[in-house]
């Protein structure tokens, strides 16, 4: 038997369901436009919480589709915790699978980088390393370096140039048709995007899960070049993406 | 016997804090003398909104506002978001903690609203226990907020003023007396608004807010407010702040406004008129 709340909560999150019976308003029964009061409220504010997490997907899509697809996702997809400030996970594998949205095929890492930008405002802080400790390594030890990444970083790879059209919306130029890597840091409290020279997401990844920097690099994709790795470094010291460096055996 | 728990925020106006404030408030406060915060915006791990809250916290009392409990919840408490609200109270340790007598959360699914529920035996036992397990987790009184409903159960068996006074004698917690939700539940249930709060357990009162609402209709064409928190507070309000002042004494009083939200000299005018209002009742 479905309880009270059974009830309110399944009328609330389909439209298309019955009014749940015994409820009151001033003149008695029939209450469907206070029930409707709620049935908005529900709907309604967790759309506007998407709108808010989602501002470059919601252009990309048009605001009027975004309310209508947003208000499927929240029917399907209702947050699992009171904290708002992560609700939408699960929009990007949502867009995959949802076929009006067929045509843009990069709008799923669009959401992914968006749901990144976030999660970075709302990470951990940590103080980042003096540019300075880095490169007064010696390259013998620069090599058995192991860098630790602050909380706020996030790695995107993308075929789609998911950094180009995320900069095109802010104010950028059109972006050109090309995968991208794209690192999230937050140097202050705003994070912030950079585009990564190709092959720097899987030296990164190597990076955080605790290579030596050396061991790193002789293991990295093809695509990435030497020369890049003092284009990576640089990036990661402007945006304090590196919060701990450490030349020490393990012992 | 005096109650100082009572009095940890000062009998003074506060406002909702809202981010876009922040430089105005840490410039001039005016008449502001504390702040409150919805709990939920804080449980990140850092960033901005942490160290705001914390050079705020420096500055001003701050009353921590609870919208996910879920308190009234069929199913027990959400361990982790309970979990989640002591570390906070652990780390701010602010002058008050309060939550709604509402519910939020249903079979795992966060609804984002505060819900209405029946006042019954039952469900006045399955509330004080939901109490009693919050105030034993977090080692502190919390204060209950009174409800902005827009519709009655069929079931009810007492009114929501015995009901919040029966909570009290209950779990020993306090309650936020919500002005403007008494106006609007009362007008929505053709009920007079001034015997509410001459019903309601003063004593107990150890904060009051104070909003506005939205003016819609319902099926027989009736008004029927709602509490949207995005305009001034409507002229009966403030004379049912004035009755409620008068029938519990100096309470620390808020105001909120969470949407279309004002530029700070709008919002601090309304504190300042709450202000003058707590004056002009204890003189």
């Amino acid at each position: 038997m479905m309880t009270r709340q059974d009830e309110f909560a399944a009328a609330l999150l389909d439209p298309d369901r019955a009014y749940p019976p015994g409820l009151l308003g001033k003149g008695g029964p029939p209450a469907a436009r206070r029930f409707d009061v709620y049935r908005n409220n529900v709907v309604a504010s967790l759309i506007e919480a998407l709108e808010t997490g989602f501002p470059v997907v919601r252009a990309l899509v048009g605001a009027p589709f975004f309310k209508a697809m947003a208000g499927e996702f929240v029917r399907r997809h209702p947050p699992l915790t009171p904290l708002l400030m992560l609700y939408g996970a699960e929009l990007p594998g949502f867009l995959k699978g949802f076929p009006p949205v067929d045509g843009l095929p990069y709008l799923p890492d669009i959401a992914r980088l968006e749901l990144a930008l976030r999660e970075s405002y709302h990470a951990a802080d940590a103080a980042p390393i003096a540019p300075e400790a880095l490169a007064a390594l010696p390259p013998e030890a620069l090599a058995r370096a192991r860098l630790r990444l602050a909380p706020a970083v996030r790695l995107i790879r993308s075929d789609w140039p998911v950094h180009g059209i995320w900069m095109a919306h802010n104010g950028g130029p059109n972006p050109q048709p090309e995968p991208e890597e794209v690192l999230v840091a937050r140097p202050g409290f705003d994070p912030v995007l950079r585009r990564l020279p190709a092959g720097s997401h899987a030296v990164l990844l190597a990076l955080s899960s605790g290579g030596r920097l050396g061991d790193v690099l002789a293991g990295a994709p093809p695509n990435f070049h030497e020369s890049n790795i003092s284009i990576l470094l640089q990036i990661l010291l402007e945006t304090r993406a590196i919060c701990g460096i450490s030349t020490e055996e393990l012992s | 016997m005096l109650d100082t728990t009572r009095f940890a925020l000062p009998p003074r106006p506060g406002v909702g804090f809202k981010t876009q404030h922040f430089a105005a408030i840490m410039a001039d406060p005016g008449p502001v003398a504390w702040l409150e915060i919805h709990a939920e915006n804080y449980m990140g791990a850092g960033g901005r909104p942490l160290a705001q809250v914390c050079a705020l916290a420096e500055r001003f009392p701050i009353s921590v506002h609870g919208v996910g409990l879920s308190i009234g919840g069929e199913g027990p408490l959400d361990a982790d978001h309970l979990a989640r609200l002591k570390h906070l109270l652990g780390w701010l340790d602010p002058a008050s903690f309060s939550e709604h007598l509402a519910w939020s959360t249903h079979e795992g699914a966060y609804l984002n609203d505060l819900l209405p529920l029946p006042y019954t035996a039952r469900t006045l036992s399955r509330v004080a226990a939901h109490i009693d397990q919050v105030q034993d987790t977090l080692g502190r009184r919390m204060l209950l907020e009174n409800p902005a409903t827009y519709l009655d159960f069929a079931e009810t068996e007492m009114p929501e003023t015995e009901f919040l006074a029966e909570l009290v004698r209950l779990t020993g917690c306090l309650l936020l007396l919500d002005v403007n939700n008494v106006h609007v539940a009362c007008t929505n249930r053709g009920a007079d608004a001034a015997a509410y709060l001459d019903a309601f357990p003063m004593a107990a009162v150890a904060e009051i807010h104070l909003a506005g609402h939205d003016t819609q209709a319902d099926d027989h064409g009736t008004p029927l407010l709602i509490d949207s928190h995005g305009a001034e507070v409507a002229d009966p309000v403030w004379a049912l702040f004035r009755h409620a002042l008068s029938l519990a004494g100096p309470v620390p009083t808020l105001i909120e406004w969470d949407t279309d939200v004002p530029d700070w000299p709008l919002l601090a005018a309304e504190a300042a008129r709450a202000g003058a209002v707590m004056t002009g009742a204890a003189a």
